[in-house]
């Protein structure tokens, strides 16, 4: 009887816990969608922003945390990672991106996320609260590049999720389970390209190079186009066939996870490197009729003006990068973000890579150093890309009524040597410890 | 065509000049401390430093006003500039092969890195071999022959390489380089690592005593000897034996890192710097026991197992036992941003600035035994330097003008300057090679001159 009333009361007090009031007392908070408030509280309530402003005063049971000098912003969001599917990208077994089959849109990134990965609490120190985790290209999966055997040539590889860097379960991370389709649009390679990031992600490019010539590489690709098309018609003539509900009509899974993308409720995220890829992608989605995204794009170029002319937003992929020819100009990738900017496109930033995600501001920064407005590149880790996936109405900013998805550091978040004090995903405070941070403990401990 | 060509060689040769004073700036010296004030260099050499200066007559002047210089950057872990040959993985043992002699002046790398202040760069093989290749530091003089960029008088090293990468290469259970086809290569297993080096190293004894004793002979002035045989394998590792090799060791975990400074011991060498080495922050204390100096990433991790315990608090930890630890690259794009990977042992572990700073300059020096020449500003060093618009440990900062040995080798103003020219030349070159296409009937010819697109 006793202890049960013990196991009462702990569970009583667990239940509390999860739905704490805070106040973020005399803070500097940037919102990112307003002018910064200097000396302000944030009260954070039911996991959500209650109020922002001056004369708050923390009611009963509402937990303060002195906040004098420190600043308050949206938690990051990382739009380009794999986090979750991949743990140590050299071992296969670890990594649940990079399924078999060619058009695979029935895939769902978040059903594979392990909550428990050891990298969410590596991002989240840092002050990511969310990413895009992305199933990822065909046949090599987590950086292996196909070395881990399987897989053709993969299309349409399924479903990214917009997922919080902490929850007890997958369903309990999910901010938008179907975020975007994930399509590797089909490109030509030139000679050389550009190093670093996921190989994963990139398109996998046709070769020229490899005993082929450009008039084969060519047909390759039209008729990869043309099975991508045929697929997309198919799923047309599916609709239309649920839509009449004919005798004999039987579910196909594949085209019921097409049925979003067609009535333009899902994004589709296309990988396409090159100004002539993102030409192409962008005509076949006129085509189709779909919503797109363009994910890591290496130039822009040309392509700039028609996104912009259809209001088309990218995500640029990482900034820290090298050129993608010999004659390209040194800091060609520092400046893309400010490219992007100047054509008036909407962007956001990814990393690409589940090692580096933790870098995302500095990324972010280095866009800054060549050109870009501080602002811009702000917006592009927080506003920009909830917007982009879908959530703009409740991550991204410190407004009222959003999330409490908040980090507060002790200075400018894009600087390498800003910590971040206290970080705060659905209102519930994180601890700023993982893995590395009790290495770092045990081994300090060491006589 | 002469024209053309004594262009290209205008836009890559240095300016010369005398003497230069570089004005006004932020100088972190690393050593000496940061004051407001000038450097005057004379004949590639610093011969001052100081608030106040006596700017000699005649001087070219750089004012770096609210600008910031420091010492050029020292990668001790680079793979640029090599042209193919980064491992010769078909034997375990490969100390016979030389990185001098695939040195490659003309990779763009080398430009890219010092674009982003890297001044002086180890170079060194693969890690497909628990005892790899000869290996030398260079400078990077863009523009300069192969010759040029070897760094005049530094002590040369030799890669060895433990764990995951020497014991997979070659092996059919795949890793670096690994095909289906390739027939197992000893060793297997990190033990199997360490027998390798043992066994090496108990021939190089051998055949050091060999050679010993001859030369002993010699000097007592005795005649008609015949000379052991030359082992062009052994020969480094008699240098190594000798102190006259640096030892520059790939390695990631604890165990790997203590067996490797063990048969160091045993065999009486020392292990000059331990590379990667993700998990020192272990076994620190043997580290400094030993020597061994620590060059390492910022904040690599999880891409191998072997990876996945290391942390960024890796280098301040280490730091704080005493080594001598620099921050490395490892990678083309990653060495044009060191500053900011050195920056990263702030924010993890808390180091001060200068102490961040020297990752990336005095500290790989030390490693390189080149200290005397570089890694400080200091009267009497090379004048290797950088000097960027913001403070260097920000993200915000930018390169404007690197200097080897006194001489701009890149300058960020006449880089911009420079490009509508060379894309105006390079698209001559294309519309050149266009026309003479189709004449010499290559592959392509006759339809429709596709050809000259298709390489």
């Amino acid at each position: 009887m006793k202890l049960a009333v013990i196991l009462l009361a702990c569970a009583a007090a667990a239940g509390a816990a999860s739905g704490e009031s805070i106040l973020i007392h005399n803070a500097d908070v940037y919102p990112v969608v307003g002018a910064p408030m200097k000396g302000v509280s944030v009260l954070i309530q039911d996991g959500k922003i209650a109020d922002i402003g001056a004369k708050i005063v923390a009611g009963k049971g509402v937990r303060v945390v002195e906040a004098k000098g420190l600043r308050v912003y949206p938690g990051m969001l990382d739009s380009g990672t794999e986090l979750g599917l991949s743990e140590i990208s050299a071992v296969r077994v670890t990594v649940d991106t990079g399924e078999l089959g060619e058009f695979m849109p029935q895939l769902k990134a978040i059903v594979a996320v392990n909550p428990d990965s050891e990298h969410f609490g590596v991002v989240r120190v840092n002050g990511i609260t969310s990413v895009m985790t992305f199933p990822s290209s065909g046949g090599g999966g987590g950086g292996g590049g196909g070395r881990f055997g399987g897989g053709e040539r993969q299309m349409i590889s399924g479903e990214a999720a917009l997922i919080h860097t902490d929850g007890w379960t997958w369903e309990d991370m999910e901010i938008n389970r179907s975020a975007a389709m994930h399509l590797i649009f089909p490109a030509i390679a030139g000679r050389g390209g550009r190093g670093g990031g996921n190989p994963d992600f990139g398109p996998q490019l046709i070769s020229t190079t490899a005993g082929g010539t450009y008039t084969q590489a060519r047909r390759t690709y039209e008729e990869q186009i043309a099975k991508l098309t045929d697929f997309f018609d198919d799923a047309r003539k599916y609709q239309k066939a649920r839509a009449a509900n004919l005798p004999g009509f039987v579910r196909d899974l594949k085209f019921e996870a097409m049925l979003p993308v067609l009535d333009r409720k899902v994004p589709v995220a296309v990988s396409a490197s090159r100004p002539s890829a993102i030409h192409d992608a962008i005509a076949f989605a006129e085509k189709q009729n779909i919503r797109i995204v363009v994910l890591q794009p290496h130039e822009l170029g040309s392509a700039a003006a028609e996104l912009k002319a259809r209001n088309i937003p990218v995500i640029l992929g990482r900034v820290l990068a090298l050129p993608e020819t010999e004659d390209s100009p040194y800091d060609e990738a520092f400046t893309l973000p400010l490219e992007a900017y100047k054509a008036g496109v909407k962007f956001a930033f990814g990393t690409f890579d589940n090692e580096f995600v933790r870098n995302l501001p500095y990324q972010a920064a280095t866009a800054v150093a060549f050109g870009l407005p501080y602002d811009e590149a702000l917006k592009a880790i927080t506003i920009n890309p909830a917007e982009i996936w879908g959530a703009g109405d409740k991550i991204g900013s410190v407004e009222k009524g959003k999330l409490a998805d908040l980090m507060v550091t002790d200075g400018d978040p894009l600087e390498i040597q800003t910590q971040v004090k206290h970080l705060y995903i659905r209102g519930k405070e994180v601890p700023l410890t993982n893995k590395q941070t009790r290495l770092y403990e045990k081994y300090s401990s060491r006589q | 065509m002469n024209k053309l060509l004594l262009g290209v060689l205008a836009a890559v040769a240095p300016l010369w000049a005398e003497t230069i004073v570089i004005q006004n700036a932020n100088v972190m010296t690393v050593t000496q401390g940061t004051f407001k004030g000038s450097i005057v260099i004379r004949d590639g050499k610093i011969v001052e430093a100081g608030e106040k200066v006596t700017v000699p007559e005649g001087a070219t002047r750089i004012d770096a006003a609210n600008q910031y210089v420091i010492p050029g950057i020292i990668d001790c872990h680079s793979h640029i500039a090599i042209d193919g040959g980064v491992n010769e993985g078909s034997v375990s043992v490969s100390s016979m092969v030389n990185i001098r002699d695939v040195l490659d002046p003309e990779d763009i790398a080398i430009y890219r890195a010092l674009a982003g202040g890297v001044t002086t760069a180890n170079i060194l093989h693969g890690s497909a071999n628990p005892i790899g290749g000869c290996t030398l530091p260079i400078k990077l003089r863009w523009g300069k022959d192969a010759q040029g960029l070897i760094f005049e008088g530094a002590t040369p090293g030799i890669k060895f390489a433990l764990g995951e990468n020497p014991k997979s290469a070659g092996n059919p259970q795949g890793g670096r380089g690994a095909t289906t086809t390739v027939q197992a290569r000893y060793p297997a297993t990190r033990m199997g690592v360490e027998d390798v080096i043992r066994e090496a190293f108990n021939e190089a004894k051998a055949y050091k005593a060999e050679w010993d004793e001859y030369d002993a002979k010699v000097a007592r002035g005795e005649t008609s000897l015949i000379p052991p045989r030359k082992d062009l394998r052994l020969e480094p590792l008699k240098e190594v034996l000798e102190g006259k090799r640096y030892v520059h060791a790939h390695c990631y975990r604890a165990d790997e890192i203590l067996m490797l400074l063990r048969v160091a011991d045993d065999y009486g060498f020392k292990i000059r710097t331990l590379q990667h080495v993700l998990e020192g922050y272990k076994v620190a204390d043997e580290i400094a026991a030993h020597g061994a100096g620590a060059s390492t990433f910022s904040d690599w991790w999880s891409y191998k197992v072997e990876a996945f315990d290391a942390i960024p608090y890796n280098t301040a930890m280490m730091v704080k036992k005493g080594i001598v630890v620099s921050v490395n690259s490892d990678d083309a794009e990653l060495m044009r941003h060191l500053n900011t990977e050195a920056a990263k042992a702030m924010k993890y572990g808390g180091l001060t600035e200068n102490q961040a700073l020297s990752l990336v300059t005095i500290n790989p020096a030390k490693q390189l035994g080149i200290d005397n020449r570089v890694g400080s500003i200091e009267p009497g060093k090379d004048a290797d330097l950088v000097i960027y618009d913001k403070d260097p440990m920000s993200d915000y900062a930018k390169v404007q003008k690197v200097l080897i040995d006194g001489s701009v080798y890149f300058d960020r103003d006449t880089d911009i300057s420079q490009r509508a020219a060379k894309a105006a030349e390079k698209q001559q070159l294309i519309e050149k090679e266009k026309q003479s296409q189709p004449r010499q009937g290559g592959r392509g010819a006759g339809r429709g001159g596709q050809g000259g697109q298709a390489q």
